[in-house]
Formats: C-alpha cells, structure tokens, sequence
C-alpha cells in the first residue's frame, strides 16, 4: 500500500489529542462503574476471576487439610462435599473461562489495532453479570447452601430435593446466568477478530492469540448451549416435576450426561487453546524471532477444536455404553494428542530456531510446558478404555486434570501477566520474586499432584471426604497435603508481587520485552489504545515496520482525531481488512448494569421460587434493553460520511452482512440452534431409549403443530417482504410488519394449542415433557421475534428506521430466517414425526 | 510381597491373555523396582490396589500401565531434553530443521506412537470385557448400591435369587463371575481394584461386569462414583475364594439360620429392626435395609464405616448418623445400653 501518512505540527497534534482523551475519558468518582471502555471492563473481568480462584484455591486447601491423615474430622462430610463442588465449579467457570474473556477483552483491541471491540457496552453487561453470578455461587457455602452433588451434577442425585436442595438451583439458575455472559463475551470476540483488524492485516497476518481466541470464541458458541439446554431440562425437573432425568417415569439420567459432556470436554479446550495463545505472543519475544510454523499451529488449532467435540464420551466409558462406540471415542481422544503435540513443538522449534532469554514469563511458560507434557501423557493413557475402567473417578484422574489444566492453563496465565504486566501498568514485576514465586509453585504443585497418580491406582476414589488407614493410601496423602500448601505459598508470593508498591521506571519504554506485535505501542497512560490506526504488512509490525511506532504516535494513520465527539473506531472487511466503516461504539452508560443487575435479579429470584419478584425483574431487565437497544444502537449519523484520516472518507452506518450488528446476530443466533439442537437430540434420545415413544401417552396431534408450522413460515415471508419493501418507503413495510406480529402471536398460540388442548401431562411421562418444552422453546422465540417486529414498527414510525438506514429490519430478517428453520424442524418433529415412527 | 502376585495362581480359561502377560514380566519387574525408589508404594497392604492385581482385567491393565509408565517416562524426558537443549544451545537452528522438528517430533512420532497404542488397547479390549453379546459367565451375581451400601443376590442357573447378602461379594478363582448391576436412587459405580475396572450403576438400566479373580484373598471394593453425603463410606469386602471353599459356603449360607441366641433374636425383633432387615431363618423379613444372615462373618459393620465387632455394631446400632452421616437407618440411641449391647452381640454371633 502506498499512501501519503498525515502530517501535523505539534499544535495540532496537542489539540487531537484533547479531543480523544475526552472522548475516551474514564469517569471519575462512583461514575468509574460505569466505564464500558476495554482496558477498564478486561481489568475488572481478570481481577474478578482472580479473586474467585483464590476463593477457590482455598476451598482446595480445605480439602487438603481434611484429607491429610486418615479417619479426620476436621470438617464435615457436608461441607466438604459443598466443598469440593465449588472448587470444580468456581475454578472452571468463575475462573479459567472468564480470565481468557477478561484477557482476551483487555488485549484483543490493541493487537488488532482498534480502538475498541465493537460492543462495549456488552463486555459491560457480561462483566456485571458474571460478577452477580459469581458472587451468588460462591456466597452460597456461607449459608450452607451451596451445591453438593459434584460440580457435573449427575442426576438423580442432583434432582433429589431432600440432598442437594436449594444449592442445585444456585448453580443451574447462577451459572446459566454466568454462561450467557460467556456467550455475550464470544459474540464481541469473534465480531471484534473478523470486523475490527487494522486495515491491511489480512487474516493470514493475524497475531496467533487472535486466531487462537477466534477459535475458542467459537467453541464457546457450540459447546455451551448444549449446557444451557441441559439446564434447562434440569430446572424444570427440579422446579415442576418435569421426569427428564427420572427413570421411573421414562427419563434417563444419560441424557444429561451426555449434554453436560458434549459441553465440558469442549470446555477444557476453552480454556487450554487461550493459555496456549499466551505462549504463542510470549515464545517468539523471547526468542526474539517469528513463530516457526505459524500455519502449523493455526491448523493444529483449528484441528483441536474442531476434535475435542468428537471425545465427550470419554468421560462414560464406564457408563455401559456399548463397546464398539467406546473404541471409536478412544480413538478420537488419542487423536486430539497430535495437534497438541504440534504446537508444543512448535514452540519448541521456534526456541531452536532463536535466541532465547529466559525471563520469568518464560520461566513459567517453560515450568508449565513441562508440568502440561505429564498431563497430556496420562490423558493419553485414561483415554485408552481397559485402562479408563481402572483409573476412572480416582485420584489418578484428580492428577491427570491437574495436570493438564495448572500446567497448561495456571502457569501460561501466569506468564502471561509476567509478560503484559508492563503493557497494563508500564511498569514491570520483579524478576526475583517471580523467581521464588515460580520455584515455589513448581516444586508445591508436583508435590500436591504426583503422589495422586498413585494412590488413584492404589484404589483410592475421588469426592471422597475421609479415608480408612492401612490400606496404602496414607503417605500419599499426606505428602499431597504438604505440598498444596508450599503451592499456596507460592501463588500468595505472585499476589504480593503484583500488589507490592512499584517504583515507577526511570524512563518510558513502552516495549520492555522488545516485542513485535502491535499492542506494545500503546500507552497504558492514555485511555484511547491506538493513538492512530496504522496499516499493517507484518505479522509482527514492530519489528518488521520501520517508524511504525513513531508514526502511530504521531497520528499520521487513521482516526488520528475524535472531531465528531464520539467513539469511533474503525470496520474493516473480513478476509483482507479493507477499511469499510467508522463505526461508533457505546460509551459510559448506566444501562448496562441496570439489565445485569436485573437480569440477575431474575434467575435469583427464580431459584428462591419469588414468582412475583421474578416477573418484576424480568420486566424491568426488558425495558432497560429495549432501553439500551432504543437509544444505544443503530443511531441514524447527523453526515453519511466522515473523513477517518489519509485522505479517506467511510460511511458511519452500514447494514447487512456489512455491518458488526448483523454478525453479532448470526452468531448468537448459530449458538441458539445449538442450544436448540441440543433439546432435538434430547428428543431423539428418549425415542431411542423407548420402543413405543411417541405413544405411550397423548401426543400433540398433526393439526395444531402444522397450523403453528405454516403460520411461522408466513410470518418470516411477511417479515423478508417488510425488509424489501421498506427499501422503496416506509407504508408497504408498516403494513407487512403488522401483519407479521399478527401472525407471530397466532402462530404462537398455534404452537402451544397442540399440547395444551391434547392434555399432555408433562409431571406424567418424559414424551409429554420433552414435547412442552420443544415447544415452549420455540414459542419464546416466536415471541421475543414478534417482539422485534414490534421494534421495527416502532422505529419505522419514529423514523429511526428508514429505507435508508435498515439495520433493524435487516439483523430482524436474520433472526426470523433462524426462527423459520427452528419452527419447521419442531412442528414437524412434534406434530409429523410421530405418524412416521409408529 | 508373594511372587504369586505376578505369576496369578489362578489357571486363565482363555489361552493368549497369560502370553501376554508374560512377555511383558521383565517390564513389570523393572517398573517395580523403579517404583520402589517411593517407599510407600513398597507397602504391600493392596487389599484396594488396581496394581495389586488379582484378577485377569486387572491384571491386563496393570500390565498395561507399566508398558504406558515407561513409554510415558521416556518421552516426557525426551521433550523436556530437547526444550532445556532449545532454551541453552549456542548457535539458533535453521528455520528448516526447526520445522523438521515440528514434523517429526509433534506430527510424526506420535502418530505413530499412539496408533501402535491405541491398537494394542482397542486389541486388550474384547480380551477383557466382549464387544458383542452375553458374558459366559458361571455364576451370577446382582448387585444394588443404595445409599451407602451393597445389597447383593447370589442368582441360581434359573436366574432366581438363591439368597441375598450386604456390603460383601464372595467369588470362586479362575472362573468368570457376571454381575448385573443397577440402582433404585442415585447412580453409585461398583468396584473393584484387584479384579478389574468399574462398572456405573444407573437407575432405569442394568449394566454387566464380567470378573474372574485368579489368586485367592481378602480384598475391598468402592463406589467409585459419588453418590451423596455417605460416597465415602461405601466399601464392601471381596472374598476370592478356592472353588471348592466357594460351594461350601454356597452350601452353608443356603441353610443359614437366625442362631441358638433366642433372646438376642427376641430383642432384635421386639425393637422393630426386622422392619427393615432380614436375618434367614427368622421372622425377620424386612428388605429396606442390608440382610443381616450371617452378619458375624462381615468384615465391616456399615458398609466399611467400621471394623466388625460387638461395640462397633452398638455404636452403630445407636447412632447410624454419627458414625455415617445421613445413612438411612435411625437412630436407637433411646434403647438401654444393655439391649443395644445385646443385639450387639447377637449379631456378631450370627455365622
């Protein structure tokens, strides 16, 4: 690209920079929780998660103490079984997936060179809700209340008021809440990573922790839902009775199983891939040269996310499933081991290939790698069967995870704060306490996890709260015990570091490590990241791109300048990040913690069974995003057109595929088939189970799933008519959308009727149930749909929509083009499939 | 440590499977003898050590492992060799033979490795448990975990129950033994070490384990799968028993009787436990709670709770919750102590 750089005298400059640090300000006082800007909403995201692994970190401790010598009684059996479930449930939900969003939030904007992702105030409202969520699962063991069936919750023990009570709600209703966050979360990665590159930064030159995260982000999209689905059914047996799990009444507790796997074994990657992307930025800085077999690793990543959706049965091998489905889920887990040795080899080789300095965040990438490559070979042994029947639920696998998540996921992160603690602070941490704090963490950790390995084979079973003595077991424990204290030591020595007062550096070197990527011209002084949005040709411009961090600095690339008073960043196109918007981002507002804060107050309410505070809730987290939603997105520009620097002009307002809203709702929509394919599975699942399925009790009869099926479809038909004929004027599209929302309501009082006329008891049998709440699915989204034909009126009234500016009706044609799809395939299933299966 | 550890006393019914085992003797040896470097590994009380083998499955497993363990050993040093090499070496390495390591040494090797593995595994597989069909099995076993213990039915040729015992499994060496496995509340996992892997017990289904225990003795099982506030007090005692021994005790335990103590079975029944518990021979029929027949020769009282013995079963018998926290038997800490005393000892008598 050959263009003339912009060129200011330093007044000029001085002014431009007014301009943006206004715009970009953080508030001050009680108005900083209002912030939305990235580097605020990563910070508190990574603090929070923190915080909760060190909550959990001592849960851990606990244990250990209980366990330490045979026959204890230092706590109870209760609380140690509320114990260790919300270690596995904090560690995993609360910690290891929120700290790479939180990572991911805080760093992503920089390396791409963007000012902002595009949805900040939806980092805003996923942070919040994760932070409520999270705070009300772990508050739970004060009280006594905190979940106690395994942080898996197998039904039925999971189901069984008198033994798990309230805490099961706590963690289906708080950690779904939490898991919309995570899904809010993947929406903004994977928009931010395809819409906002620098220009010129084709995909190919995308720093690895962009693809990395890209990746993840997507494994998100298809591993939740299948939870969430999972959740869903759970709570309606635990709330109405509803048989999912209750094999007397044609349930099973598999079904369960199988979603909350096809989930959690997606879920370690989710947290393992991210890690890894840390390694990526920090093994070629310090070995001061480029990854070696960058397309290696990009496909072996892929490779790995696409794989671990294949192994989720690995973790029922002992469940009876039939032998020869075991064998092929083994093979598929043995399988997943060579990607990963991929990219460990190609740090390895990029290390070979450089000159390496070994620094603290090497220290712990290098300590962790070594810790990580044990967990990867015993995985590679419990994923062989014969050997799974024996170590399954042992101590072994207690090690084995370990293993795999501290050193593949704790030390990475760690390095990683090492590595970008100067990029948040400017200033960097201390070489010899992350020496001691290293040493202390390596030696504790083997210490606590080896001797697992053997007293798991030596008999002993995990979730186990005492021990008798002389059956071989003792010492192991013991030793484990010590060490986990050694480990803590070490994790608290890391703490203090990070909070221990620093000297501020004698000069300012925005680039300690001598790093290539493009975050590392930012200033952490300054809230507005990129000072100008360069053009980059490198995949690692600082060493390759002459000047380059001069000339950001200078402003001399895009948006150099913030006349408009807004924020503003720009939209590039997808493959070869071609300049295509200057987009306007949402800054400060209230809005947001208002809906998380009321969202939260739904699922709350709904697990202490407040029907009247949960409808009060759930109205006021509609209004305040229909609020948000209303003033917040979609603005009609006082100009078309606006001058982004370098002599170019770029529209402010795009719609269809062009435009970051329309992405963002094609991939929340993709994650909510997922979730409902997940419930179609759950369906066919139960008719497998059964040989007279679809009669052994009332089914829904063909009429009404056929009427509701016809009239869904003429209600998307109306809706694409709306969108084409709001292109010539508002009349034709009022009237098309009306008719839409009329149809929307029949369709789903249509969608309803089926069950409700044929009196289908759903308390009775799991076919009744099964089928209420594909319907009831469905029949939500025909609403929420019909609410945003509503929407579209309303804004086509106000003028807020125009032929012109059509973003609504087009990202609303999106979401009924999924709503079709989801109403055919379930009236059919429901009211056709069951003439075809008798 | 007996040697008949590693040779199995047991005679293998199917032939090949001690063939492999004895390939792969030197191997064990040596792991062995690496693993004596931990002290506490040394120790020979295995009663519950899957590499304590005992039975065929566990066997072929533990062999298993020491061939993983020192594949596993060996390439784990070979990747922290070759980073501490890339961490220190002098001169950096061409980008080519950097990328020939990635080829060879993260796509190649463990292709290779891991495809000879798993084969050698999917190979062991049918060897141990079949992949089609029923289990030859001679005797059959039903066993029900229930929170927290083993309700256990020794099943005749016509599948009916012959008798029923608790939290104790007896099986005959060198012959294959199904158990039929399942659950009426939680799912609980039967298990056991020296015999072989475990088995989920699902409510709604049953599942089938096929054991063989080839050297005879007195071992632990597990669940394996948590289960409720108990999991961890729900053992049960094995018995690998001489055939012969094994038809005596078929014998003694089809004729088992309530005992001479007619006081001790009259206090057991007045205070109601028969409401619950069945002792053979004897009024006592109820079905909620273990059989008790023979309850002296248990090796625990409560499902592993305790050691068996008269003050053990009293202080069982008057607080259940104390010694187990929510076991499902109430408390009878309102008898007298010498009543309870005196069940006590009626049950420790019963044989």
């Amino acid at each position: 690209m050959t263009m003339e750089l912009g060129n200011f005298s330093p007044e000029e400059r001085a002014a431009q920079e007014e301009r943006l640090r206004k715009v970009w300000e953080t508030p001050k006082g009680i108005r900083y929780w209002t912030s939305v800007n990235n580097s605020e909403i990563g910070l508190w995201y990574g603090v929070t998660a923190f915080a909760f692994m060190l909550f959990a970190g001592l849960l851990g401790l606990l244990m250990r103490l209980q366990l330490a010598v045979p026959e204890n009684d230092f706590i109870s059996a209760e609380l140690f079984n509320q114990a260790f479930t919300l270690h596995g449930t904090v560690m995993m939900f609360l910690f290891a997936v929120p700290i790479f969003e939180a990572v991911a939030i805080f760093l992503l904007p920089s390396m791409l060179g963007a000012r902002e992702l595009p949805f900040p105030r939806l980092s805003a409202f996923g942070f919040w809700s994760f932070l409520i969520g999270g705070v009300f699962v772990c508050g739970s063991i004060f009280f006594n209340a905190a979940p106690n069936a395994g942080w898996f919750m197998y039904p039925p023990l999971a189901t069984d008021d008198e033994y798990a009570g309230i805490g099961a709600d706590i963690w289906l209703l708080g950690l779904s809440f939490i898991e919309v966050a995570s899904i809010a979360a993947a929406v903004e990665i994977i928009v931010g990573i395809m819409k906002c590159r620098a220009p010129g930064m084709r995909i190919n030159l995308m720093p690895m922790f962009a693809w990395y995260l890209l990746i993840v982000a997507g494994m998100i999209l298809f591993a939740f839902p299948p939870l969430i689905a999972g959740d869903i059914l759970f709570e309606m047996e635990r709330m109405f009775d509803w048989p999912f799990f209750d094999a007397t009444r044609g349930g099973d507790p598999l079904l369960w199983q199988h979603l909350f796997w096809i989930f959690g074994h997606p879920e370690v990657y989710i947290i393992f891939l991210p890690a890894i992307a840390l390694m990526a930025m920090i093994v070629p800085t310090f070995s001061q040269r480029p990854i070696v077999g960058y397309s290696w690793i990009v496909l072996a990543a892929v490779g790995t996310g696409f794989l671990s959706f294949g192994l989720w049965v690995h973790h029922m091998f002992t469940t009876g499933l039939p032998q020869i489905s075991l064998a092929f889920f083994s093979a598929a887990s043995e399988a997943v081991a060579i990607p990963t040795g991929v990219q460990i080899f190609v740090f390895i080789a990029t290390m070979l290939a450089g000159r390496v300095i070994f620094s603290v965040p090497m220290l712990f990438g290098a300590g962790g790698l070594i810790i990580f490559v044990i967990g990867g070979l015993t995985g590679v042994m419990v994923a062989l069967v014969p050997f799974d029947w024996q170590a399954h639920d042992t101590y072994f696998i207690v090690a084995h995870l370990h293993y795999v998540l501290i050193g593949g996921m704790l030390f990475p992160v760690v390095a990683g704060i090492y590595y970008y603690f100067p990029f948040v602070t400017g200033k960097k941490l201390s070489d010899a306490w992350g020496r001691t704090a290293f040493w202390l963490m390596f030696v504790g950790f083997n210490v606590t996890f080896f001797p697992m390995h053997f007293s798991g084979l030596r008999g002993m079973p995990r979730r186990v709260f005492t021990y008798p003595e002389d059956i071989g077991w003792d010492w192991f424990n013991l030793i484990s015990s010590i060490g986990a204290f050694v480990f803590a030591a070490g994790v608290a020595t890391f703490v203090i570091d990070i909070f221990r007062p620093k000297q501020q550096p004698a000069w300012r070197d925005l680039n300690p490590w001598n790093s290539g990527t493009l975050e590392w011209t930012n200033d952490p002084a300054e809230s507005w990241g990129m000072r100008s949005v360069p053009i980059i040709t490198s995949r690692y411009p600082l060493w390759d791109q002459p000047n380059l961090q001069a000339d950001i600095e200078a402003g001399r690339f895009y948006l150099p300048d913030a006349k408009s008073g807004k924020r503003e960043t720009l939209v590039t196109s997808v493959l070869d990040a071609k300049p295509i918007q200057c987009l306007r981002v949402g800054g400060v507002s209230y809005v947001t913690i208002i809906a998380a804060i009321a969202l939260g107050g739904v699922f709350i309410a709904l697990t202490f069974k407040l029907w009247i505070t949960t409808i009060v809730f759930a109205i006021i987290t509609f209004i305040a995003i229909i609020h948000w939603l209303w003033n917040g997105t979609a603005p009609i520009p006082e100009v078309p057109e606006i001058d982004v620097g370098l002599g170019e002009t770029l529209p402010i307002y795009v719609s269809g595929p062009a435009s970051v809203g329309w992405w963002a709702m094609f991939i929340t929509m993709v994650g909510d088939g997922t979730a409902f394919a997940s419930l179609i599975f759950g369906y066919f699942f139960y008719w497998t189970i059964h040989d007279d399925f679809t009669t052994i009790a009332n089914g829904p009869g063909v009429l009404w799933p056929v009427a509701a099926l016809v009239l869904y479809v003429i209600a998307w038909v109306l809706t694409l008519l709306a969108r084409e004929l709001n292109e010539k004027g508002p009349r034709g599209a009022r009237l098309a959308l009306t008719a839409a929302l009329a149809v929307s309501i029949a369709a789903s009082f249509a969608g309803l009727a089926g069950p409700y006329l044929h009196e289908m008891d759903p308390t009775s049998h799991v076919y009744p149930a099964i089928v209420w709440i594909v319907a009831i699915w469905t029949v939500t989204h025909g609403i929420v749909g019909a609410i945003m034909q509503g929407y579209c009126l309303a804004r086509s009234i106000t003028g807020r929509m125009t032929a012109e500016y059509d973003q609504d009706i087009r990202n609303v044609a999106l979401y009924w083009h999924f709503m079709a799809f989801t109403a055919v395939v379930t009236f059919a299933v429901l009211g056709l499939f069951p003439l075809v299966s008798t | 440590m007996d040697d008949d550890r590693l040779t199995g006393a047991g005679r293998p019914i199917r032939s090949g499977r001690d063939g492999i085992s004895d390939s792969y003797r030197p191997a064990i040896r040596a792991t062995t003898f690496i693993l004596l470097l931990s002290p506490p590994l040394a120790s020979c009380s295995g009663v519950q050590s899957a590499l304590d083998p005992a039975g065929h499955e566990a066997r072929d497993v533990a062999n298993l492992f020491f061939v993983m363990l020192i594949g596993g050993v060996a390439i784990w040093a070979g990747v922290v060799g070759l980073l501490f090499h890339a961490a220190r070496k002098r001169k950096p390495y061409s980008e080519k033979g950097a990328g020939w390591v990635i080829l060879w040494g993260g796509a190649v090797f463990p292709t290779a490795t891991l495809a000879a593995l798993l084969s050698y595994a999917v190979w062991l597989m049918p060897n141990i448990r079949p992949w089609f069909g029923e289990d030859a099995g001679v005797g059959r076993v039903e066993v029900t975990g229930e929170q927290f213990w083993w309700r256990v039915r020794y099943l005749d040729e016509g599948g009916a129950v012959a008798f029923e015992t608790a939290n104790e499994v007896r099986v005959p060496i060198g012959e294959p033994v199904v158990f039929l496995l399942n659950s009426p509340d939680v799912i609980h996992s039967f298990w056991i070490p020296v015999l072989g892997g475990k088995m989920d017990m699902i409510p709604g289904r049953e599942n089938r384990l096929t054991l063989q225990a080839e050297k005879p003795g007195t071992y632990r099982g597990v669940c394996a799968e948590f289960c409720g506030t108990s999991h961890a007090l729900m053992a049960f005692t094995v018995h690998a028993m001489e055939p012969e021994a094994y038809k005596a005790w078929v014998a003694a335990r089809r004729k088992a009787s309530g005992g001479q103590d007619q006081e001790g079975l009259a206090l057991f029944l007045r205070h109601g436990c028969a409401a619950c518990h069945a002792i053979s021979g004897t009024e006592a029929k109820g079905t909620i709670g273990p059989d008790l027949t023979a309850f002296g020769e248990r090796g625990s009282v409560g499902a592993g709770a305790l050691p068996n013995g008269q003050e053990h079963i009293a202080r069982f018998i008057r607080d259940p919750g104390q010694v187990k926290p929510e076991a499902r038997m109430p408390h009878f800490s309102m008898l007298e102590e010498a009543e309870i005393d005196r069940i006590a000892a009626y049950l420790k008598g019963l044989r």
